[in-house]
Protein backbone atom coordinates (compact mmCIF):
# COMPACT_ATOMS: atom_id res chain seq x y z
CA UNK A 1 0.00 0.00 0.00
CA UNK A 2 1.79 3.09 -1.14
CA UNK A 3 0.03 6.42 -1.01
CA UNK A 4 1.24 8.62 -3.83
CA UNK A 5 0.95 12.36 -3.49
CA UNK A 6 -0.69 14.02 -6.44
CA UNK A 7 1.07 17.27 -7.25
CA UNK A 8 0.57 19.82 -10.02
CA UNK A 9 2.91 17.94 -12.33
CA UNK A 10 2.10 14.32 -11.49
CA UNK A 11 2.49 11.76 -8.77
CA UNK A 12 5.16 11.71 -6.07
CA UNK A 13 6.23 8.98 -3.73
CA UNK A 14 7.24 9.77 -0.17
CA UNK A 15 10.14 7.81 1.30
CA UNK A 16 10.38 7.58 5.08
CA UNK A 17 12.96 6.20 7.47
CA UNK A 18 12.57 6.50 11.24
CA UNK A 19 15.01 6.73 14.12
CA UNK A 20 13.32 5.73 17.34
CA UNK A 21 14.93 6.74 20.61
CA UNK A 22 13.75 4.35 23.30
CA UNK A 23 14.71 4.87 26.91
CA UNK A 24 15.99 1.59 28.32
CA UNK A 25 14.05 0.50 31.39
CA UNK A 26 16.67 0.52 34.14
CA UNK A 27 17.01 1.89 37.65
CA UNK A 28 20.35 3.60 37.03
CA UNK A 29 21.86 5.46 34.08
CA UNK A 30 23.97 4.08 31.23
CA UNK A 31 27.36 5.01 32.71
CA UNK A 32 26.58 6.17 36.26
CA UNK A 33 24.70 5.12 39.38
CA UNK A 34 22.27 8.07 39.32
CA UNK A 35 18.54 7.25 39.18
CA UNK A 36 16.39 7.51 36.05
CA UNK A 37 12.92 8.13 37.46
CA UNK A 38 10.74 10.59 35.59
CA UNK A 39 9.58 13.85 37.15
CA UNK A 40 12.17 14.42 39.91
CA UNK A 41 13.21 17.91 41.08
CA UNK A 42 15.73 19.51 38.70
CA UNK A 43 19.33 18.27 38.96
CA UNK A 44 18.63 15.86 41.84
CA UNK A 45 19.35 12.77 39.74
CA UNK A 46 22.74 13.82 38.51
CA UNK A 47 26.04 12.18 39.40
CA UNK A 48 29.38 13.84 38.86
CA UNK A 49 29.76 11.65 35.76
CA UNK A 50 26.48 12.96 34.31
CA UNK A 51 27.56 16.54 35.00
CA UNK A 52 30.83 15.78 33.18
CA UNK A 53 33.10 17.01 35.93
CA UNK A 54 36.75 16.54 34.97
CA UNK A 55 38.28 13.18 35.78
CA UNK A 56 35.01 11.29 36.06
CA UNK A 57 34.99 7.94 34.26
CA UNK A 58 31.99 6.15 32.73
CA UNK A 59 31.27 2.56 33.85
CA UNK A 60 28.64 0.74 31.82
CA UNK A 61 25.42 -0.56 33.39
CA UNK A 62 25.21 -4.29 32.69
CA UNK A 63 21.41 -4.28 32.62
CA UNK A 64 21.45 -1.86 29.67
CA UNK A 65 23.53 -4.34 27.70
CA UNK A 66 21.14 -7.14 28.60
CA UNK A 67 18.09 -5.10 27.55
CA UNK A 68 19.68 -4.00 24.27
CA UNK A 69 20.47 -7.60 23.36
CA UNK A 70 16.96 -8.74 24.28
CA UNK A 71 15.52 -5.96 22.10
CA UNK A 72 17.75 -6.99 19.22
CA UNK A 73 16.57 -10.59 19.61
CA UNK A 74 12.94 -9.41 19.71
CA UNK A 75 13.51 -7.61 16.41
CA UNK A 76 14.99 -10.74 14.88
CA UNK A 77 18.23 -8.82 14.45
CA UNK A 78 21.89 -9.75 14.33
CA UNK A 79 23.60 -9.35 17.72
CA UNK A 80 27.17 -8.09 17.47
CA UNK A 81 29.38 -9.77 20.06
CA UNK A 82 31.82 -6.87 19.83
CA UNK A 83 30.61 -3.29 19.73
CA UNK A 84 32.36 0.03 20.29
CA UNK A 85 31.41 3.27 22.03
CA UNK A 86 32.30 6.48 20.22
CA UNK A 87 32.16 10.14 21.04
CA UNK A 88 29.79 12.22 18.93
CA UNK A 89 31.04 15.76 19.30
CA UNK A 90 28.82 18.82 19.38
CA UNK A 91 28.13 21.75 21.66
CA UNK A 92 24.84 22.41 23.34
CA UNK A 93 24.15 23.61 26.88
CA UNK A 94 22.28 20.45 27.84
CA UNK A 95 25.26 18.29 26.82
CA UNK A 96 27.83 18.96 29.54
CA UNK A 97 30.50 16.59 28.16
CA UNK A 98 30.60 18.41 24.84
CA UNK A 99 30.08 14.98 23.27
CA UNK A 100 27.51 12.26 23.47
CA UNK A 101 28.75 8.73 24.08
CA UNK A 102 27.12 6.70 21.32
CA UNK A 103 27.95 3.83 18.99
CA UNK A 104 28.85 4.64 15.41
CA UNK A 105 30.51 2.09 13.17
CA UNK A 106 30.09 -0.93 15.44
CA UNK A 107 26.64 -0.91 17.08
CA UNK A 108 25.55 -3.66 19.47
CA UNK A 109 22.71 -4.78 17.16
CA UNK A 110 22.74 -5.02 13.37
CA UNK A 111 20.07 -5.66 10.74
CA UNK A 112 16.63 -6.98 11.59
CA UNK A 113 13.03 -6.79 10.49
CA UNK A 114 9.59 -5.85 11.78
CA UNK A 115 6.23 -6.91 10.33
CA UNK A 116 3.53 -4.26 10.43
CA UNK A 117 -0.15 -4.64 9.67
CA UNK A 118 -1.60 -1.87 7.53
CA UNK A 119 -5.11 -0.47 7.55
CA UNK A 120 -6.24 -2.54 4.59
CA UNK A 121 -5.26 -5.70 6.47
CA UNK A 122 -2.12 -6.35 4.40
CA UNK A 123 1.27 -6.87 6.01
CA UNK A 124 4.54 -5.18 5.21
CA UNK A 125 8.03 -5.90 6.37
CA UNK A 126 10.10 -2.89 7.49
CA UNK A 127 13.86 -3.35 7.65
CA UNK A 128 15.87 -2.43 10.73
CA UNK A 129 19.29 -1.00 9.93
CA UNK A 130 20.76 -1.13 13.42
CA UNK A 131 20.21 -0.55 17.12
CA UNK A 132 22.85 1.26 19.13
CA UNK A 133 23.24 2.44 22.69
CA UNK A 134 23.79 6.08 23.59
CA UNK A 135 23.39 8.64 26.35
CA UNK A 136 20.43 10.96 26.55
CA UNK A 137 21.14 14.70 26.91
CA UNK A 138 19.76 16.98 29.64
CA UNK A 139 16.65 19.07 29.25
CA UNK A 140 16.62 22.72 28.16
CA UNK A 141 13.79 24.82 29.54
CA UNK A 142 13.24 27.91 27.43
CA UNK A 143 10.12 29.38 28.94
CA UNK A 144 11.00 30.16 32.56
CA UNK A 145 13.03 33.31 31.92
CA UNK A 146 12.86 35.85 29.08
CA UNK A 147 16.61 35.96 28.45
CA UNK A 148 17.83 32.64 29.79
CA UNK A 149 17.60 28.94 29.17
CA UNK A 150 17.46 26.74 32.24
CA UNK A 151 19.16 23.37 32.21
CA UNK A 152 18.11 20.24 34.10
CA UNK A 153 20.58 17.36 33.80
CA UNK A 154 18.32 14.66 35.28
CA UNK A 155 18.00 13.01 31.90
CA UNK A 156 21.68 13.46 31.12
CA UNK A 157 23.28 10.05 30.77
CA UNK A 158 20.05 8.05 30.78
CA UNK A 159 20.43 5.00 28.52
CA UNK A 160 18.76 5.16 25.12
CA UNK A 161 18.46 2.63 22.36
CA UNK A 162 18.43 4.31 18.98
CA UNK A 163 16.64 2.02 16.57
CA UNK A 164 17.21 3.02 12.96
CA UNK A 165 14.88 1.72 10.27
CA UNK A 166 15.68 1.35 6.60
CA UNK A 167 13.90 3.87 4.35
CA UNK A 168 11.16 1.32 3.75
CA UNK A 169 8.02 3.27 4.55
CA UNK A 170 5.94 4.94 1.85
CA UNK A 171 3.18 6.74 3.73
CA UNK A 172 2.46 8.41 7.05
CA UNK A 173 0.10 5.54 7.86
CA UNK A 174 2.92 3.00 7.39
CA UNK A 175 5.18 5.08 9.63
CA UNK A 176 2.44 5.20 12.27
CA UNK A 177 1.94 1.43 12.07
CA UNK A 178 5.69 0.90 12.42
CA UNK A 179 5.99 3.07 15.54
CA UNK A 180 2.97 1.33 17.07
CA UNK A 181 4.47 -2.07 16.37
CA UNK A 182 7.89 -1.09 17.70
CA UNK A 183 6.31 0.29 20.85
CA UNK A 184 4.33 -2.90 21.28
CA UNK A 185 7.45 -5.11 20.92
CA UNK A 186 9.46 -2.97 23.36
CA UNK A 187 6.67 -3.11 25.92
CA UNK A 188 6.28 -6.87 25.57
CA UNK A 189 10.02 -7.24 26.12
CA UNK A 190 9.91 -4.79 29.01
CA UNK A 191 12.98 -3.04 27.62
CA UNK A 192 11.25 0.38 27.27
CA UNK A 193 7.97 1.52 28.79
CA UNK A 194 7.00 3.18 25.50
CA UNK A 195 5.60 6.25 27.24
CA UNK A 196 5.67 8.95 24.57
CA UNK A 197 4.23 11.72 26.79
CA UNK A 198 7.10 11.35 29.22
CA UNK A 199 9.60 11.15 26.37
CA UNK A 200 10.59 7.51 26.93
CA UNK A 201 9.95 6.94 23.23
CA UNK A 202 10.71 9.67 20.69
CA UNK A 203 10.98 9.63 16.99
CA UNK A 204 13.10 11.38 14.35
CA UNK A 205 11.53 11.16 10.89
CA UNK A 206 13.62 11.23 7.72
CA UNK A 207 11.43 12.28 4.83
CA UNK A 208 12.12 12.73 1.13
CA UNK A 209 10.04 12.67 -2.05
CA UNK A 210 10.72 11.30 -5.53
CA UNK A 211 8.98 10.28 -8.72
CA UNK A 212 7.92 6.64 -8.25
CA UNK A 213 10.82 4.33 -9.06
CA UNK A 214 13.43 7.07 -9.40
CA UNK A 215 16.48 7.88 -7.28
CA UNK A 216 16.00 8.98 -3.69
CA UNK A 217 15.46 12.71 -3.20
CA UNK A 218 17.23 14.91 -0.64
CA UNK A 219 15.88 14.21 2.82
CA UNK A 220 14.97 16.37 5.77
CA UNK A 221 15.04 15.11 9.32
CA UNK A 222 12.21 16.08 11.66
CA UNK A 223 13.50 15.83 15.23
CA UNK A 224 11.94 14.62 18.45
CA UNK A 225 8.36 13.93 17.49
CA UNK A 226 6.61 12.60 20.58
CA UNK A 227 3.33 11.02 19.54
CA UNK A 228 2.21 8.65 16.81
CA UNK A 229 -0.36 11.16 15.61
CA UNK A 230 2.31 13.87 15.36
CA UNK A 231 4.61 11.50 13.45
CA UNK A 232 1.90 11.11 10.84
CA UNK A 233 1.02 14.81 10.74
CA UNK A 234 4.66 15.83 10.48
CA UNK A 235 5.32 13.42 7.61
CA UNK A 236 2.21 14.48 5.69
CA UNK A 237 3.06 18.15 6.07
CA UNK A 238 6.74 17.68 5.22
CA UNK A 239 6.06 15.58 2.11
CA UNK A 240 3.64 18.18 0.74
CA UNK A 241 6.09 20.97 1.50
CA UNK A 242 8.84 19.18 -0.41
CA UNK A 243 6.58 18.41 -3.38
CA UNK A 244 5.62 22.09 -3.62
CA UNK A 245 9.25 23.21 -3.56
CA UNK A 246 10.39 20.72 -6.20
CA UNK A 247 7.43 21.43 -8.47
CA UNK A 248 8.18 25.13 -8.34
CA UNK A 249 11.65 24.33 -9.59
CA UNK A 250 13.35 24.66 -6.22
CA UNK A 251 15.72 22.31 -4.43
CA UNK A 252 15.30 20.64 -1.05
CA UNK A 253 17.94 21.75 1.43
CA UNK A 254 19.10 18.85 3.61
CA UNK A 255 18.36 20.10 7.09
CA UNK A 256 16.99 19.36 10.51
CA UNK A 257 13.44 20.52 11.13
CA UNK A 258 11.11 20.77 14.10
CA UNK A 259 7.45 19.80 14.16
CA UNK A 260 5.18 22.38 15.75
CA UNK A 261 2.07 20.51 16.92
CA UNK A 262 0.10 23.72 17.48
CA UNK A 263 0.48 24.83 13.89
CA UNK A 264 0.71 21.35 12.39
CA UNK A 265 3.81 22.32 10.40
CA UNK A 266 7.55 21.72 10.32
CA UNK A 267 10.12 24.49 10.37
CA UNK A 268 13.85 24.73 9.89
CA UNK A 269 15.89 24.16 13.04
CA UNK A 270 19.52 24.40 12.15
CA UNK A 271 21.42 24.29 8.91
CA UNK A 272 23.33 21.24 7.83
CA UNK A 273 26.87 22.66 7.88
CA UNK A 274 27.61 22.12 11.55
CA UNK A 275 24.93 19.63 12.36
CA UNK A 276 26.43 16.59 10.69
CA UNK A 277 30.09 17.16 11.35
CA UNK A 278 30.24 15.20 14.57
CA UNK A 279 33.88 14.02 14.30
CA UNK A 280 33.15 10.61 15.82
CA UNK A 281 36.03 8.74 17.37
CA UNK A 282 36.24 5.75 19.74
CA UNK A 283 35.81 6.85 23.35
CA UNK A 284 39.18 6.32 25.02
CA UNK A 285 37.45 5.94 28.41
CA UNK A 286 35.63 2.78 27.31
CA UNK A 287 37.01 -0.53 26.08
CA UNK A 288 35.07 -2.31 23.35
CA UNK A 289 31.95 -4.04 24.67
CA UNK A 290 32.43 -7.79 24.29
CA UNK A 291 29.69 -10.29 25.06
CA UNK A 292 29.59 -14.09 24.86
CA UNK A 293 27.36 -16.06 22.50
CA UNK A 294 26.21 -18.09 25.52
CA UNK A 295 24.94 -14.86 27.15
CA UNK A 296 22.95 -14.08 23.99
CA UNK A 297 21.60 -17.63 23.76
CA UNK A 298 20.42 -17.60 27.36
CA UNK A 299 18.53 -14.33 26.76
CA UNK A 300 17.04 -15.69 23.54
CA UNK A 301 15.74 -18.77 25.37
CA UNK A 302 14.03 -16.57 27.91
CA UNK A 303 12.16 -14.10 25.68
CA UNK A 304 8.42 -13.74 26.27
CA UNK A 305 5.85 -14.55 23.59
CA UNK A 306 5.95 -11.53 21.29
CA UNK A 307 2.99 -9.87 19.49
CA UNK A 308 3.39 -11.69 16.15
CA UNK A 309 3.51 -15.12 17.77
CA UNK A 310 0.66 -14.26 20.10
CA UNK A 311 -1.44 -13.01 17.19
CA UNK A 312 -0.92 -16.28 15.31
CA UNK A 313 -1.83 -18.26 18.39
CA UNK A 314 -4.99 -16.20 18.96
CA UNK A 315 -6.10 -16.76 15.37
CA UNK A 316 -5.58 -20.52 15.72
CA UNK A 317 -6.63 -21.10 19.30
CA UNK A 318 -9.59 -18.70 19.51
CA UNK A 319 -10.58 -18.50 15.86
CA UNK A 320 -10.18 -14.70 15.79
CA UNK A 321 -10.00 -12.68 12.58
CA UNK A 322 -6.36 -11.56 12.05
CA UNK A 323 -7.32 -7.90 12.29
CA UNK A 324 -9.11 -8.41 15.62
CA UNK A 325 -6.20 -10.47 16.92
CA UNK A 326 -3.85 -7.66 15.89
CA UNK A 327 -5.78 -5.12 17.93
CA UNK A 328 -5.93 -7.38 20.95
CA UNK A 329 -2.24 -8.29 21.02
CA UNK A 330 -0.89 -4.74 20.56
CA UNK A 331 -0.78 -4.30 24.33
CA UNK A 332 0.34 -7.16 26.48
CA UNK A 333 -2.17 -6.12 29.18
CA UNK A 334 -5.04 -6.23 26.69
CA UNK A 335 -3.95 -9.66 25.50
CA UNK A 336 -3.84 -10.93 29.08
CA UNK A 337 -7.25 -9.38 29.82
CA UNK A 338 -8.62 -11.07 26.72
CA UNK A 339 -7.23 -14.46 27.60
CA UNK A 340 -8.78 -14.45 31.04
CA UNK A 341 -12.05 -13.22 29.52
CA UNK A 342 -12.08 -15.88 26.79
CA UNK A 343 -11.13 -18.72 29.15
CA UNK A 344 -14.02 -21.18 29.15
CA UNK A 345 -16.27 -18.82 27.14
CA UNK A 346 -17.26 -18.12 23.55
CA UNK A 347 -13.94 -16.63 22.39
CA UNK A 348 -15.42 -14.64 19.53
CA UNK A 349 -18.17 -13.19 21.70
CA UNK A 350 -15.44 -12.17 24.15
CA UNK A 351 -13.40 -10.50 21.36
CA UNK A 352 -16.44 -8.65 20.03
CA UNK A 353 -17.43 -7.30 23.42
CA UNK A 354 -13.86 -6.37 24.34
CA UNK A 355 -13.11 -4.57 21.06
CA UNK A 356 -16.62 -3.19 20.71
CA UNK A 357 -18.23 -2.12 23.96
CA UNK A 358 -15.29 -1.98 26.36
CA UNK A 359 -12.82 -0.27 24.02
CA UNK A 360 -15.44 2.22 22.86
CA UNK A 361 -16.34 3.09 26.45
CA UNK A 362 -12.68 3.41 27.46
CA UNK A 363 -11.90 5.63 24.48
CA UNK A 364 -14.92 7.79 25.11
CA UNK A 365 -13.95 8.33 28.75
CA UNK A 366 -10.29 8.81 27.77
CA UNK A 367 -9.18 5.85 29.84
CA UNK A 368 -7.02 2.82 29.23
CA UNK A 369 -7.68 -0.78 30.16
CA UNK A 370 -5.64 -0.29 33.32
CA UNK A 371 -8.29 2.16 34.58
CA UNK A 372 -11.22 0.01 33.49
CA UNK A 373 -13.98 -0.05 36.12
CA UNK A 374 -14.89 -3.51 34.84
CA UNK A 375 -12.55 -6.41 35.60
CA UNK A 376 -12.05 -9.33 33.22
CA UNK A 377 -13.88 -11.48 35.75
CA UNK A 378 -16.88 -9.12 36.07
CA UNK A 379 -17.01 -8.63 32.32
CA UNK A 380 -16.93 -12.40 31.88
CA UNK A 381 -19.94 -12.85 34.17
CA UNK A 382 -21.91 -10.42 31.97
CA UNK A 383 -21.02 -12.51 28.91
CA UNK A 384 -22.06 -15.65 30.79
CA UNK A 385 -25.52 -14.15 31.31
CA UNK A 386 -25.83 -13.63 27.55
CA UNK A 387 -24.61 -17.13 26.77
CA UNK A 388 -26.95 -18.88 29.19
CA UNK A 389 -29.94 -16.81 28.05
CA UNK A 390 -30.42 -14.91 31.32
CA UNK A 391 -30.42 -11.62 29.41
CA UNK A 392 -30.49 -10.74 25.73
CA UNK A 393 -27.55 -9.17 23.94
CA UNK A 394 -29.58 -5.97 23.64
CA UNK A 395 -30.23 -5.77 27.38
CA UNK A 396 -26.60 -6.68 28.04
CA UNK A 397 -25.53 -3.48 26.36
CA UNK A 398 -27.59 -1.45 28.81
CA UNK A 399 -26.24 -3.47 31.72
CA UNK A 400 -22.71 -2.88 30.40
CA UNK A 401 -23.22 0.89 30.35
CA UNK A 402 -24.35 0.80 33.95
CA UNK A 403 -21.49 -1.48 34.99
CA UNK A 404 -19.01 0.89 33.36
CA UNK A 405 -20.49 3.93 35.08
CA UNK A 406 -21.03 2.47 38.53
CA UNK A 407 -18.49 -0.35 38.70
CA UNK A 408 -21.27 -2.65 40.00
CA UNK A 409 -21.76 -6.34 39.20
CA UNK A 410 -23.81 -7.43 36.22
CA UNK A 411 -25.87 -9.80 38.40
CA UNK A 412 -26.81 -7.06 40.85
CA UNK A 413 -27.90 -4.70 38.09
CA UNK A 414 -29.95 -7.36 36.32
CA UNK A 415 -31.70 -8.39 39.55
CA UNK A 416 -32.36 -4.88 40.75
CA UNK A 417 -33.85 -3.72 37.47
CA UNK A 418 -35.64 -6.96 36.71
CA UNK A 419 -33.88 -7.36 33.38
CA UNK A 420 -33.95 -11.14 33.19
CA UNK A 421 -34.92 -12.31 29.79
CA UNK A 422 -38.45 -13.66 29.58
CA UNK A 423 -38.24 -17.15 28.13
CA UNK A 424 -41.60 -18.29 29.46
CA UNK A 425 -43.52 -19.44 26.38
CA UNK A 426 -46.90 -18.64 27.90
CA UNK A 427 -45.92 -15.06 28.76
CA UNK A 428 -44.51 -14.45 25.31
CA UNK A 429 -47.52 -16.00 23.61
CA UNK A 430 -49.70 -13.55 25.50
CA UNK A 431 -47.61 -10.65 24.23
CA UNK A 432 -47.70 -11.96 20.68
CA UNK A 433 -51.43 -12.37 20.76
CA UNK A 434 -51.85 -8.91 22.22
CA UNK A 435 -49.87 -7.33 19.41
CA UNK A 436 -51.74 -9.26 16.73
CA UNK A 437 -55.10 -8.33 18.25
CA UNK A 438 -54.17 -4.65 18.09
CA UNK A 439 -53.17 -4.79 14.41
CA UNK A 440 -55.77 -6.63 12.32
CA UNK A 441 -55.13 -4.30 9.33
CA UNK A 442 -51.37 -5.04 9.38
CA UNK A 443 -52.07 -8.76 9.49
CA UNK A 444 -54.18 -8.42 6.38
CA UNK A 445 -51.38 -6.51 4.64
CA UNK A 446 -48.86 -9.14 5.72
CA UNK A 447 -51.00 -11.97 4.41
CA UNK A 448 -51.40 -9.93 1.23
CA UNK A 449 -47.64 -10.27 0.62
CA UNK A 450 -46.04 -7.43 2.60
CA UNK A 451 -43.43 -9.71 4.21
CA UNK A 452 -41.48 -6.87 5.75
CA UNK A 453 -44.20 -6.39 8.34
CA UNK A 454 -42.90 -9.44 10.17
CA UNK A 455 -40.17 -7.23 11.60
CA UNK A 456 -42.79 -4.73 12.72
CA UNK A 457 -44.66 -7.38 14.73
CA UNK A 458 -41.46 -8.58 16.38
CA UNK A 459 -40.54 -5.01 17.22
CA UNK A 460 -43.90 -4.40 18.87
CA UNK A 461 -43.57 -7.51 21.03
CA UNK A 462 -40.05 -6.56 22.11
CA UNK A 463 -41.30 -3.10 22.95
CA UNK A 464 -44.13 -4.44 25.07
CA UNK A 465 -41.69 -6.67 26.93
CA UNK A 466 -39.34 -3.71 27.48
CA UNK A 467 -36.70 -5.61 25.59
CA UNK A 468 -36.79 -8.55 27.94
CA UNK A 469 -38.51 -11.13 25.75
CA UNK A 470 -36.22 -13.81 24.40
CA UNK A 471 -35.93 -12.72 20.74
CA UNK A 472 -35.53 -16.25 19.41
CA UNK A 473 -38.70 -17.38 21.15
CA UNK A 474 -40.64 -14.32 20.00
CA UNK A 475 -39.59 -15.08 16.46
CA UNK A 476 -40.58 -18.68 16.68
CA UNK A 477 -43.98 -18.01 18.22
CA UNK A 478 -44.78 -15.18 15.84
CA UNK A 479 -43.85 -17.40 12.93
CA UNK A 480 -46.23 -20.09 14.16
CA UNK A 481 -49.07 -17.63 14.62
CA UNK A 482 -48.71 -15.84 11.29
CA UNK A 483 -47.50 -18.54 8.92
CA UNK A 484 -48.37 -21.73 10.78
CA UNK B 1 47.29 13.85 4.83
CA UNK B 2 47.66 17.58 4.96
CA UNK B 3 45.35 20.26 6.28
CA UNK B 4 44.77 23.57 4.52
CA UNK B 5 43.98 26.87 6.16
CA UNK B 6 40.22 26.64 5.61
CA UNK B 7 40.07 23.19 7.19
CA UNK B 8 41.99 24.35 10.24
CA UNK B 9 39.66 27.31 10.57
CA UNK B 10 36.67 24.98 10.37
CA UNK B 11 38.10 22.62 12.98
CA UNK B 12 38.68 25.58 15.29
CA UNK B 13 35.11 26.70 14.71
CA UNK B 14 33.69 23.22 15.42
CA UNK B 15 35.77 23.08 18.61
CA UNK B 16 34.62 26.59 19.54
CA UNK B 17 38.21 27.82 19.76
CA UNK B 18 38.84 31.32 18.52
CA UNK B 19 41.95 31.50 16.36
CA UNK B 20 43.01 34.93 15.14
CA UNK B 21 43.84 35.13 11.44
CA UNK B 22 47.51 35.86 12.01
CA UNK B 23 47.84 32.68 14.10
CA UNK B 24 46.30 30.48 11.39
CA UNK B 25 49.35 29.93 9.19
CA UNK B 26 51.46 28.89 12.14
CA UNK B 27 48.72 26.57 13.37
CA UNK B 28 48.39 24.90 9.98
CA UNK B 29 52.10 24.12 10.15
CA UNK B 30 51.93 22.79 13.72
CA UNK B 31 48.92 20.56 13.07
CA UNK B 32 50.44 19.16 9.88
CA UNK B 33 53.64 18.38 11.73
CA UNK B 34 51.67 16.45 14.37
CA UNK B 35 49.72 14.58 11.70
CA UNK B 36 52.92 13.75 9.87
CA UNK B 37 54.44 12.36 13.03
CA UNK B 38 51.41 10.16 13.76
CA UNK B 39 51.28 9.09 10.14
CA UNK B 40 54.56 7.21 10.56
CA UNK B 41 52.38 4.50 12.14
CA UNK B 42 50.98 3.70 8.72
CA UNK B 43 54.41 2.39 7.72
CA UNK B 44 53.76 -0.66 9.92
CA UNK B 45 52.10 -3.52 8.08
CA UNK B 46 48.92 -4.33 10.05
CA UNK B 47 47.17 -6.50 7.46
CA UNK B 48 45.35 -9.31 9.24
CA UNK B 49 46.14 -7.94 12.71
CA UNK B 50 42.98 -7.41 14.77
CA UNK B 51 42.61 -3.99 16.44
CA UNK B 52 43.98 -3.94 19.98
CA UNK B 53 42.11 -1.70 22.40
CA UNK B 54 44.02 -2.60 25.54
CA UNK B 55 47.12 -4.51 26.57
CA UNK B 56 45.84 -5.35 30.06
CA UNK B 57 43.70 -8.27 28.90
CA UNK B 58 40.76 -7.04 30.96
CA UNK B 59 37.41 -6.52 29.29
CA UNK B 60 35.09 -3.57 29.76
CA UNK B 61 34.25 -3.33 33.47
CA UNK B 62 30.51 -3.24 34.18
CA UNK B 63 28.34 -2.02 37.05
CA UNK B 64 25.15 -3.55 38.43
CA UNK B 65 21.88 -1.71 37.77
CA UNK B 66 21.73 -0.08 41.18
CA UNK B 67 21.16 3.50 42.21
CA UNK B 68 24.28 4.51 44.10
CA UNK B 69 24.28 8.27 43.59
CA UNK B 70 21.91 11.22 43.40
CA UNK B 71 20.69 14.10 45.55
CA UNK B 72 23.93 15.90 44.84
CA UNK B 73 22.38 18.99 43.33
CA UNK B 74 24.27 21.34 45.63
CA UNK B 75 27.60 19.81 44.72
CA UNK B 76 26.66 19.49 41.09
CA UNK B 77 25.66 23.15 40.87
CA UNK B 78 28.52 24.39 43.07
CA UNK B 79 30.64 25.37 40.07
CA UNK B 80 27.82 26.72 37.93
CA UNK B 81 28.52 30.40 37.21
CA UNK B 82 24.89 31.44 37.20
CA UNK B 83 22.56 28.91 38.85
CA UNK B 84 18.85 29.73 39.07
CA UNK B 85 17.24 27.80 41.88
CA UNK B 86 17.99 24.17 41.17
CA UNK B 87 18.71 24.85 37.51
CA UNK B 88 21.83 25.80 35.63
CA UNK B 89 21.13 28.87 33.57
CA UNK B 90 22.75 30.00 30.33
CA UNK B 91 22.04 32.81 27.88
CA UNK B 92 18.88 31.96 25.94
CA UNK B 93 19.39 29.27 23.33
CA UNK B 94 16.76 29.15 20.65
CA UNK B 95 16.72 26.54 17.95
Amino acid sequence: MSDLITGETGDWEVVIGLEIHAQVTTKAKLFSGAPTEFGAEPNTQVSLVDAALPGMLPVINKEVVRQAVRTGLGLGAKINLVSVFDRKNYFYPDLPQGYQISQYQQPIVGEGEVEVELEDGSEKSIGIERLHLEQDAGKSVHDLHPAKTYIDLNRSGVALMEIVSKPDMRSAAEAGAYVRKMRSILRYLGTCDGNMQEGSLRCDCNVSVRRPGEELGTRCEIKNVNSIRFVQQAIDYEARRQVEIVEEGGEIAQETRLFDPNRGETRSMRSKEDAHDYRYFPDPDLLPLEIEQSFVDALAADLPELPDAKKMRFVEQYGLAPHDADQIVEDRETAEFYESLAEGRDAKLAANWLLGELFAALNKSDNTLADSPISADGFGRLLDMISDGTISGRIAKDVFVEMFESGRDAEAIVEEKGLRQVSDTGAIEALVDGVLAENPDKIAEYKGGKDKLFGFFIGQVMKKSQGKANPALVNELMRTRLDG
Amino acid sequence: MSLDKATVQNIAHLARIRVEDERLDAMVGELNAILGWVEQLSEVDTDGVPPLASVTGHGLPMRADEVTEGDLSEKVLANAPDPAGQFYSVPKVID
